[in-house]
This record gives C-alpha cells, structure tokens and sequence, in this order.
C-alpha cells in the first residue's frame, strides 16, 4: 500500500506539473491583465512600469518558475476582480460544487447500477428496451437543453422546487458549507444534480449493461447456476462484483469528466460553485482566478482516479496494491 | 440400482436461421456408482446432453423431447426452485477449463462455503470444515490456508483439484465431468482422472465421465457411450466398445489413438468431418465418411441395435469371429 501510495504520488506531481505549465501558458493569450486592472485612461508610459512591477515583461520561464514558487506554498496569485487570492476564492466556492457532484453521483449509481444490471439479465423485457431508448436519448440531449426542460417543468410549471440558487446551508466544520443536510438545500439541489447526473448516468446503463451481459456468459457463471446457487446470488455476487471492475475504470474516469459539466450545470441554475465562477471569470478575463481553477480541477481529476484506482484494487484480487 | 434413466433425449436450438436439433434420441442409464464415458468429436453434443440433465441448457435451447429420470423424480416435470436444490447437491458439475470455472473475485473459501449453504442448513464454520475435508480429500496441501487464497494463486492442476472438492461438497450421487482434463497438462492429466476414479469408487458416486479421447475413459469408466452428430452411434461396456468395437467410426477413433499407432508412421485419420447440425445426412449419418458405404446406408438410417452390453447404429456392423 505504502509504495503504491509513494508511485501514484509520484504520478500525481507529474500530471499537475504538465497541467500548471498547460493553464500558466494560456494566460497570455486570454487577453491584457491591465485593462482589467487599471480601465483605459491610464497612459501607456504608466501601463509599462506597471508590468515591469507585475513582472509581466519577464521571459516565459522565470514568470512560471516564479508562479510555480508560489503555487507550491498555496499562493494561485490574486483574482482581479475580487481582489482576495485566487485560491480562497475558489475554495470558497467548492463546497457547492461537490455538493452538486456528489448529489449527482448518488443518482447516477442509484438509478444505473439496477437499470443496467436489469437490462442485462433480461435483455428483452420492455422495460429494458425502454432503459436503452431512454439512455440514447439522454447521451443525446445536451445539458444545458436537460437543465432548461426541467426549470420549466418542475421549477415554473409545477412549482415543486426552485428554479435557481443554493437555498439553505448547514456549516460543518472547518466552515465547510452542505445543501445536503437542510431540507431546503436538498430541494434546490434536485433539479440541478438531476440534470448533471443526465449526462453520465446513460453512459452507466450502458456500461453496466453491457459488461454484465459479457459476465453473464463466462464459464465461472454458468459453473456458478450448475452449484445450485439462487439467482439472486449469481446477479449480485457472482457476476456484479466482476461487472464492477470495468465499470470503476471508465466510471472513474466519467465522474472526473462531470467536474467539467459542473460549468454548465451551474451556470444555468445559478449555482454559486465554481464552474459559475470560472464562466464569470472567463467573461472578466480574471486570469489569475481562471489558471487558479484549471489547477484545483487538475487535482480533483488526480484524486479522483487515484481512489478509483485503491478503489479497483480492492474489488480485484489479482491486483495487490503492495506489490505494485 | 438406476440412479440416471434417460430415454429419447432431443434437445433444439431455435436460431434466427431455423431451428437446429442438437442431440436427437439419446438414451442411456447410470447405475449407483456406475462411471460411464460419452466420446465424440467436437460438435457431437456430449456437453449439450450433459446440461440437459441439469436443465442449464443455454438459451435459446430447451429440451424439445425425451425424458430424464433421476432417483425416481422426472426432472423435466420439476420446477426451477426443486431443480436448483438437485443442482450441486445431488447432481455435481465439473467444467472443462480450471482458469475459467471458478470466479477470479471471490475466495475458494468462499466459493466452497456457499456451494454448501446453498443446500445445507449449517453455520458458516461447519460449511468451511467441510471444505477443509473435501480439500484434504482431492490430496491439495494446507488445505486450510487454501480458502483465504484466489484462483489466481492456483496452478490449473490444483484448480481442478478445487473444482473437484466443490463438486464433492455435498456428497452428490453423481458428478458429471465435462472434459475435466482437456485443459490440463498430459502428466497432470493422469492424476485428476485417477483422482476423480477413486474418489467416486470411495464414495459410490456416479460418474459421466465426458472426453473426445477414446483412451482416456477406457481408463476410467465400465460403460462407453460414442456419440456422433447429436446421436448415439455405439454404447456397450468398456471392453466390448474398446476391443471389439462395431461401428466404422468407433474403429477409426481407436486406430486414430497414438498408442494404437506404430511409432514412426503417421496417424490414422479417419477422412472428412463431421456434419454440421444444419445438413444433418439422410441415412447413417456416418455415411459420407465410411468405407465400407452401401446403398441402403444412403436411405435408411439405422437405429441402435443390441444388448445394454453393447449396441450400434450401423447396417453392416464389424463382426468378429469368436
Ligand atoms: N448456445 C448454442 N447455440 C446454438 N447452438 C448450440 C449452442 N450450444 C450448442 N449448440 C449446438 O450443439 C452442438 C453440440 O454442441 P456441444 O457443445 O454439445 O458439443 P460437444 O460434443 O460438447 O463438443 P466439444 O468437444 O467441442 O465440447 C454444436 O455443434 C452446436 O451446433
Ligand atoms: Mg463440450
């Protein structure tokens, strides 16, 4: 476990670096940092000192080594437009975030890991026809086409729940703010987990479907229905368990991915996160605010599939963390 | 004492391009702690009769005719809720390829435990001494260290052995072993085949012993069934099938065995395949290969004729002179 550990954070350091050197090296194309900072009536003699101060005028190289420096010790530089360092303010959005992956995550494995084993097992059943039309449908429609339907439909015909915002928060500690644990936070965070989930969770079906379906034709669980064992077993124990290991892979993979639709997800829902904020801080060109969330998506991805991994490790006796 | 009555066994698969009939009138015994042999090419439907008996046929199969009688209960009448308690508990399976039989995520300890607490109703402790027992009864070292341990960790040989002590959890009255050595090593083969002949002589248990190699159950079993194409074509004791056998292609498969062989020439083949289900022949359906081919055998297809001791399908039987 230990030296698993030591090479997957190996592994780690070597990812963040490319995507530091990635998301540092875009932001000269994103537009001038002064315009934001100073507005138009300054002259250019000014404009000039000022990016000597800012360091600005410095070659590519020592700009990065400087940011790396501060990287390391948590300084991502200082948003423009809220004039408070870049990473406080991302982490004063995450919570929200996480919440709306989490929830997200909770339909997705609520709803695909039945409906596809379902699908699986009695393949011709309406009802599995029904999942597989419904999962075509769902890869099909985009988000943002998903997030409005709903709005309209729950939020403005039905009024069952809010249409937008994050409705009431409970503090944990540390300060760290959950829709999940108040009624009226739970009810503002259906419609957009819902609509986030409506894009990974066909994929699941899918997946789960048909690597169930390969499972369900191998030797062991046929030598499993000659023992004698119930059904029930077979499914759940027998063929799921090995059904999961490719699921986690490219399951893992997915949820990383949703950190990304989280953008969208938001942004139509209004949801004080950090997608929301990436896209206003894409619309103020606030690039020190905007490398600051490439980097801390960087590192949700680098987490993510390394507890995919210990994860996919547990499930599969044939890997052994410690031998790696 | 019958323990295994089947008569006119017809199993279909019904396929997007017409239904093809796998097996068609087969009909044998097993006595109480009888080993009996099915050989046959590959395609010939050894493995389809032997899920029939378990009613594991996979879909789209079913059994299409005949009736199989085991202890005295029609199996084919019996619910799947009944069927499931005579599968692995009265009637075991061994499969043909130890890397793909047992369940790469779960333990032995597991897949042994369950298997008896499927049928028993005992306390996990007293299933996982009895796997310890049967795991010391195929002669597998540290037995109990073995039920911690995953397939993975086994040779192919001990996953056989594994695979054997499953089949023997619940003191079955009969293990049917699909090709259980085909898999295997030449040397380890010998070994599982005297194994699993001892251990059904120790504990009466019936045996259908299922191979494509002649000399194998020669070995091993009392009777021999030869099947052909989804029929039977010879059954008798082993020593009539083996010495004097009366069907062309028994004697083909015999002089094609390597020890029948003189050393230096090359083997003899018998000429041809066999048919696939799809253009099944009329008449003998050994026709197309056999040299000693008349008219009539073009026609009429010949039943099988004869005593249980030995029977054949053929119109012009090898005869020996006594
Ligand atoms: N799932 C299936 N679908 C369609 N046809 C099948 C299926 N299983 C078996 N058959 C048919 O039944 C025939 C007999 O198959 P079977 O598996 O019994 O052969 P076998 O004698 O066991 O051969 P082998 O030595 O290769 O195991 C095959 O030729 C095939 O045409
Ligand atoms: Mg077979």
């Amino acid at each position: 476990m230990f030296a698993f550990l030591v090479r997957r954070l190996g592994q780690a350091i070597l990812v963040m670096l490319v995507i530091s050197i990635l998301s540092f090296s875009i932001q000269d194309e994103l537009g001038d940092p002064l315009r934001e900072l100073v507005g138009q009536s300054v002259s250019e003699e000014i404009r000039n000192q000022l990016r000597d101060e800012l360091g600005l005028n410095d070659p590519f190289l020592v700009q990065y080594w400087r940011f790396l420096k501060n990287a390391v010790q948590g300084d991502l530089g200082t948003s423009y437009f809220f004039k408070r360092p870049a990473l406080d303010v991302i982490l004063d959005k995450l919570p929200a975030t996480i919440d709306l992956v989490v929830a997200a995550t909770f339909w997705i494995i609520l709803f695909s890991v039945p409906a596809g084993m379902f699908a699986a097992i009695r393949p011709n059943h309406w009802l599995s026809k029904l999942c597989m039309g419904l999962s075509i449908l769902g890869i099909s429609i985009p988000v943002f086409l998903t997030a409005i339907f709903l709005i309209q439909i729950f939020a403005v015909n039905l009024g069952w729940f809010p249409a937008y915002g994050r409705g009431d928060t409970v503090v944990l500690f540390g300060g760290w703010e959950t829709s999940l644990l108040s009624l009226d936070g739970l009810s503002h965070l259906l419609l957009p987990s819902v609509s986030l989930a409506s894009v990974i969770l066909p994929l699941f079906v899918r997946i789960i479907r048909s690597e169930m379906m390969e499972v369900l034709e191998t030797e062991y669980v046929k030598f499993a229905w000659a023992k004698g064992l119930s059904k029930y077993r077979i499914w759940t124990v027998h063929a799921f368990k090995n059904t999961l290991l490719p699921v986690i892979t490219v399951g893992g993979v997915q949820l990383g991915i949703m950190v990304a639709y989280t953008i969208l997800t938001e942004t139509v829902f209004q949801w004080p996160g950090m997608g929301f904020m990436f896209l206003e801080a894409i619309n103020r060109v606030d690039t020190p605010l905007i490398v600051a969330y490439l980097i801390v998506v960087g590192l949700i991805f680098v987490i993510t599939n390394t507890v995919v991994d210990i994860i996919y490790g547990l499930v599969n006796p044939m890997v052994k963390l410690t031998g790696r | 004492m019958t323990l295994l009555n089947i008569e006119n066994l017809e199993v279909t698969f019904p396929l997007r391009s017409g239904s093809v009939t796998a097996i068609r009138d087969v009909s044998f015994t097993v006595d109480q702690g009888e080993r009996i042999g099915i050989v046959g090419e590959s395609g010939a439907g050894k493995s389809v009769s032997a899920f029939a008996i378990l009613n594991l046929i996979s879909k789209p199969g079913y059994i299409s005719g005949g009736r199989i009688e085991f202890d005295g209960t029609l199996l084919s009448e019996l619910d799947e809720s009944t069927m499931q308690q005579i599968r692995g508990n009265r009637i075991s399976m061994i499969f043909q390829d130890p890397m793909m039989t047992l369940n790469p995520v779960l333990s032995i300890g597991t897949q042994m435990e369950e298997s008896i607490l499927a049928h028993r109703k005992i306390s996990r402790a007293e299933a996982r001494n009895i796997a310890v027992d049967k795991l010391r009864a195929v002669q597998i070292p540290s037995a109990q260290k073995r039920l911690k341990q995953y397939p993975h960790e086994l040779s192919g040989g001990m996953r056989q052995r594994v695979v054997i002590a499953i089949a023997l959890l619940t003191d079955p009255q009969l293990i049917i072993a699909d090709e259980p050595t085909t898999a295997l090593d030449v040397t380890i083969q010998a070994e599982i085949l005297e194994l699993l002949q001892n251990l059904c002589n120790e504990f009466n248990v019936g045996l259908i012993l299922i191979t494509h190699d002649l000399g194998v159950v020669s070995q091993v079993t009392q009777k021999i069934i030869v099947m052909y194409a989804g029929a039977i074509i010879e059954q008798g004791d082993t020593e009539n099938i083996v010495t004097r056998p009366k069907h062309h292609y028994t004697r083909g498969l015999l002089k094609a065995l390597p020890e029948n062989t003189t050393p230096g020439e090359k083997l003899n083949q018998i000429n041809g395949v066999m048919p696939t289900l799809q253009d099944i022949p009329h008449g003998c359906l050994f026709h197309n290969r056999c040299d000693m081919v008349k008219d009539v055998c073009r026609k009429v297809q010949p039943n099988l004729q004869g005593i249980a001791s030995h029977s054949v399908a053929c119109h012009f039987p090898i005869s020996y002179e006594e």
